[in-house]
């Protein structure tokens, strides 16, 4: 069957990929993408960066796309509404006016849910998530009259806000029971540089620690009690540990789900009719051959690539190489590929310079490189890492081996 | 409403109307600009937004972070080169042509 009716639910970074990478593809059907957020489709990653910052970005210029983008392309928005429930047998979508729509193919780019925190105290006023642009206006209103943030979680979301906080001559606390900073993300190197980084900085780090409990006063948070006892004083909490991918309507309809909506190399779910995209998607990744789950605006856009050249008729496995950026006030990591169980770690560069690059190997092979200010590091492993080549561990320690002439001899 | 015009490496050439105060990178992929991929979306971390500005208008100067990625680029820096997305349109922009590098790494 030819597919010419595409709905898409959610109206994020994934999902208005989706519809824009259709287009480029020269798909002509009916494509319509339903999101639950009354906003215009906006960017994520400033939200805990630069529009929390001394000198905010302003809020119009977050839009993905300006205004009248959407339908001068016969791409039809439905903002502010939900799918409620996918009927495949129907091949129809149920939002929550009742409206009903139907599909040839349905993507789903739903997104993750930020998680919360379960303790007393967790529900008091200036207690906050940070996922969208509501969360990140509350959040940046709770700054401007705060004295000390607390970000519970020294994640990526968690630094950059304490870094933005810092910006801003709030005082930063960062907490998180883990041994180390971004300890699932980065390699020890990378996490000791940026937890001295941040200490440098002013921000009071405390590893190890968890929190038992928030207190307030008029139902403002005051502060909050650790699990080893201590308590800290802070008029502002962001709880920043993880997010959960948005699978309920996957489950719902009896789609595979683990962690995410369960899909193959072309990026569908058990259902041929039904794809899924970003940060809710399960993915083959091919490039460490695991299944993996990425939360980032790279595997948003690729994702959304893949899909809109298999609806538009040229289907090709998905194969993109992971990479990812994060800013946190004047420090700023590039990686690219995928950490964990490494069994080799090279550095190239100096981290005492604030300019080095770590090459993690995994069975030999070139699996990831985190780099902080060696922008040239990135680009040359992303081409690296695609191209499944690499350099040996000692090449890449060797600053006499210039990668970026290996990079273009690489197959 | 100041207007950009995107020169592609074979010529063609698109007239983008840039909203002031939005980056040269956001008014090209609002109009669909081939060769703007602007990966990063605007964070300087991809050179995927390089552009040559041959016209000899005052433009900002390039930051460190802006000078270090350009060196990444894969179309050859010249002289001209400038991310687009560190370039914030203003009305003094009105007329500007850029030429499209090509795509990032
Ligand atoms: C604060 C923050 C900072 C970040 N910084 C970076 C960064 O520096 N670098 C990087 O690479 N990535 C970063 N990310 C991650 C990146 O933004 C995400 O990976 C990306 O947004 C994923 O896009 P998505 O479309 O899959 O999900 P989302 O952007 O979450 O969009 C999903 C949308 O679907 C909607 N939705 C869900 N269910 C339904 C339904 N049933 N009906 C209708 N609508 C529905 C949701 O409301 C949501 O708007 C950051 C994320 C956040 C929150
Ligand atoms: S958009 Fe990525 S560097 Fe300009």
């Amino acid at each position: 069957m030819t597919v010419a009716d595409v709905v898409v639910v959610g109206a994020g970074q994934a999902g208005i990929g989706v519809a824009a990478a259709l287009r480029e593809q020269g798909f002509a059907g009916r494509v319509t993408v339903v999101g639950r957020e009354e906003h215009a489709p906006y960017e994520r990653p400033p939200l805990s960066k630069s529009y929390l910052g001394a000198t905010p970005v302003d809020e119009r210029h977050l839009g993905l796309r300006a205004g009248g983008w959407y339908a001068d392309r016969g791409i039809v928005l439905r903002l502010g509404e939900e799918v409620r429930e996918i009927d495949r047998t129907a091949a129809v979508v149920v939002l929550g006016s009742g409206d009903r729509l139907p599909y040839d193919h349905l993507v789903l780019a739903t997104g993750t849910r930020a998680r919360t925190l379960p303790i007393e105290g967790g529900d008091l006023d200036g207690v906050v998530v940070l996922r969208g642009l509501d969360d990140a206006r509350l959040l940046r209103r709770h700054l401007d009259r705060a004295r000390t943030v607390l970000a519970v979680g020294a994640g990526f979301i968690g630094l950059e806000v304490a870094a933005a906080a810092h910006q801003r001559g709030v005082r930063p606390v960062v907490l998180d029971v883990a041994s180390r900073v971004m300890e699932r993300a980065v390699t020890s190197t990378t996490s000791r540089f940026f937890a001295d980084a941040h200490r440098a900085q002013g921000t009071d780090l405390r590893l190890r620690t968890g929190v038992g409990a928030l207190r307030g006063r008029h139902g403002l948070v005051t502060s909050a009690v650790t699990t080893d006892g201590a308590e800290i004083q802070a008029d502002l909490v962001v709880v920043a540990v993880g997010v959960v991918p948005d699978t309920a309507l996957a489950r719902a309809a009896g789609l595979r789900t683990d962690d995410g909506v369960v899909v193959d190399a072309h990026l569908r779910t058990s259902d041929p009719a039904i794809s899924a995209v970003g940060d809710c998607a399960r993915f083959p990744e091919p490039v460490s051959g695991r299944s993996a789950r990425l939360e980032s605006v790279q595997a948003a856009t690729d994702h959304a690539r893949c899909v809109a050249a298999r609806l538009a008729g040229r289907p090709e496995p998905y194969a993109a190489v992971p990479w990812f950026w994060t800013h946190q006030g004047p420090l700023k990591l590039q990686i690219a590929g995928l950490g964990g169980d490494l069994d080799r770690e090279v550095v190239r560069g100096d981290p005492a310079q604030g300019r080095f690059s770590v090459f993690g190997f995994r069975d030999g092979r070139l699996a990831t490189v985190e780099s902080v200010g060696r922008p040239a590091d990135h680009v040359a492993a992303r081409r690296l890492l695609a191209a499944g080549a690499g350099p040996t561990p000692d090449q890449a320690a060797d600053p006499a081996v210039d990668l970026k002439a290996l990079a273009a001899v690489a197959p | 409403m100041p207007t950009i015009t995107f020169r592609q490496p074979d010529g063609a050439e698109l007239r983008v109307d840039a909203p002031v105060g939005t980056s040269v990178m956001k008014s090209a992929v609002g109009a669909d600009v081939p060769g703007i991929l602007a990966e990063c979306g605007g964070q300087a971390m991809c050179a995927t937004c390089h552009v040559y500005v041959t016209d000899d208008r005052a433009l900002p100067p390039v930051s460190d972070e802006e000078d270090e990625m350009l060196d990444c680029a894969s179309a050859p820096r010249t002289g001209h080169s400038r991310l687009s997305c560190q370039l914030v349109v203003d009305e003094d922009m009105d007329g500007l042509t850029v030429l499209v590098a090509g795509e990032g790494p």
